[in-house]
């Protein structure tokens, strides 16, 4: 179902634990890393390969934020809302993104590029205000940089 | 002052590679404990260092390793609580960034203590990164013979395995966070049993935090004594905090226990910028009581002093607010937190953090009720102690304190009548 190199990886991931339910979400990132989001083909090889039932599966999918059931664009901008960001300003931040981008909160641009979320607190609160782009960190971010930033993206 | 957690931050990460750590005493203690000191002997020597739970719980650790049954049919498990999501906390971030090898010495320390083969690390999904760390530094504890089937040809089979969270705040609570680690939703369980006695997989399992975990190596070569010297009577040691907000010099610092809360603002922190006043600060992380300025003054960083103002030192994320801050919005955002982050488990959290959000959104476009505020203080008091795990305590408690110590802010967004307007201008 997935590349070779990333059932081999779930396969050394479901080896960690005593029962193979628990690789379910290490499993699911490699899912979303494949197909974007997760699938309903997702769920159900899941399902199959994990010895778990497919509802199952899905009551886990919809219970954590960082898995998305729908596409979501190539760069997910998810900018802390939460108090120590609030108070460095980020609620600003994010209306001028959404500016920039003429997109909405928890929207995504016509051409599938960007998705943008506000996202409770990403432990970088000595650090704000901060964003992630898919995985990776930028601290202490202000209008200027995130255009820079966002301008970077291809 | 004694560095315990932190002395090699200034490597800036250099001692994520093993011959580093090596280089600066590491793996000493982990040799000292196997070779040296039977299981019951570093039990002792955690106790004695009066080390409490640096996650938020502040329980003490060494009673809390001491109820785990020696002999057990299931395996038993040292699991390490890396899924740091408090608001106003990052600080077992850098202690994994800057020394993963000095979490993964104090865990297979513990392992050792415990007799746990299996143990694993979980981290918040969103720190990948620093999953990649700790995995590398794992990879070449393994190579060195510090993890295995032999550690340092003792006998004693130890793994390690990281385990990514996807973006949930009840997975730091630690009965929910072995369901996540089964692979379920993180829902809270009951206890007791307690996880010492029925934990992962069934198995006796003790849950620590990074931060408790990370100061083990450090109590084993100098003696829990020593540590316990470092700090107070009763708050042995030193502690992170991460302290954020309204200071000139944001980040994590390291210092006793008992020291006092306004020097690290204005001596480590720089003060507060533009010469502005303090008008408040959380000094635990969103989920303890906010105190005031005034009492800020008295406080001294450890668990009982923190509590004679009736808030808690919590997880150790102080957030500094200046005399602008507007404390009904800083809670308004606060509970939008725990409305997000409820699990839905249990009546009084899921259904009383949203109505609580309610009606801070009815107030935010001033559009309050009279009656609004005692409406909130109610709905508190009606979660309070009455949810499932402390999540629904986290919400409550922030929204109570800062109705009785900044009741103004509160007021402002009640829409008046006329006639009340009139009243209060005579």
């Amino acid at each position: 179902m997935y590349t070779e190199s990333n059932e081999k990886k779930l396969d050394e991931i479901i080896s960690h634990y005593p029962v193979k339910r628990s690789a379910i979400l290490p499993a699911l990132y490699i899912a979303q890393d494949e197909h974007g989001h997760v699938t309903d083909d997702d769920i159900r090889y899941l399902a199959k390969r994990l010895d778990m039932r497919v509802n199952e599966v899905e009551e886990v999918v919809t219970f954590y934020s960082m898995y998305s059931r729908k596409p979501i664009g190539k760069y997910k901008l998810q900018v802390c809302r939460t108090l120590s960001c609030m108070l460095q300003g980020a609620e600003q931040i994010t209306e001028h993104i959404s500016h920039k981008l003429g997109c909405e909160i928890g929207g995504t641009t016509p051409d599938g590029k960007f998705t943008l979320q506000e996202v409770e607190c990403l432990g970088y609160c000595d650090l704000a205000p901060c964003l992630q782009v898919n995985f990776d960190y930028h601290e202490k971010i202000s209008t200027e940089s995130v255009d820079q930033l966002i301008d970077s993206l291809k | 002052m004694t560095k315990v957690l932190t002395s090699r931050f200034d490597l800036k990460g250099e001692a994520c590679d093993i011959d580093v750590y090596l280089k600066t005493g590491g793996y000493q203690a982990l040799a000292k404990s196997l070779k040296e000191l039977k299981p019951e002997q570093v039990l002792d020597e955690v106790k004695k260092s009066a080390l409490r739970g640096r996650g938020g719980a502040g329980f003490p650790t060494g009673m809390k390793w001491s109820f785990v049954p020696k002999e057990s049919k299931r395996p038993k498990y040292v699991v390490c609580n890396a899924d740091e999501s408090e608001p106003g906390t990052g600080k077992d971030r850098d202690l994994m960034r800057y020394d993963p090898h000095q979490l993964i010495e104090g865990m297979v320390i513990a392992a050792y203590c415990l007799n746990a083969k299996d143990n694993y690390i979980y981290i918040r999904g969103e720190y990948w990164y620093i999953k990649e760390i700790l995995e590398k530094a794992i990879a070449q504890a393994y190579e060195r013979g510090y993890l295995g089937k032999n550690v340092l040809g003792s006998g004693f089979e130890c793994n390690l395995y990281v385990h990514p969270g996807a973006g949930a705040y009840i997975c730091g609570e630690e009965t929910a966070l072995l369901e996540s680690l089964e692979g379920k939703r993180g829902h809270p369980r009951l206890k007791p049993p307690f996880p010492a006695v029925v934990g992962l997989y069934g198995g006796p399992t003790v849950v620590n935090n990074v931060e408790t975990l990370a100061a083990v190596p450090w109590i084993i070569i100098n003696g829990g004594e020593a540590y316990k010297a470092l700090g107070t009577e009763k708050s042995g040691g030193t502690k992170m905090f991460t302290v954020s907000g309204h200071v000139a010099r944001p980040g994590n610092y390291e210092v006793p226990m008992g020291y006092p809360l306004m020097k690290l603002i204005n001596e480590d922190c720089g003060g507060i910028p533009g010469g502005r006043k303090l008008k408040a600060v959380i000094p635990g992380g969103s989920s303890v009581p906010i105190i005031t300025a005034e009492e800020s003054e008295k406080v001294n960083m450890d668990y009982e002093s923190v509590g004679t103002v009736g808030s808690m030192l919590g997880s150790g994320g102080v957030i500094v607010m200046d005399e602008t801050t507007d404390i009904f919005e800083t809670t308004r955002n606060v509970t939008h937190f725990y409305k997000h982050e409820s699990c839905g488990w249990c009546t009084p959290c899921r259904e009383g953090t949203r109505w609580l959000y309610k009606v801070f959104e009815r107030m935010h476009r001033y559009e309050g009720r009279p009656g609004d505020v005692e409406l909130l203080d109610d709905l508190a008091d009606k979660i309070l102690g009455k949810s499932f795990c402390p999540l629904g305590d986290a919400a409550a408690m922030p929204v109570q304190s800062a109705i009785k110590k900044f009741r103004e802010d509160f007021d402002r967004r009640i829409k008046h009548t006329l006639v009340q307007i009139n009243k209060a201008a005579d």
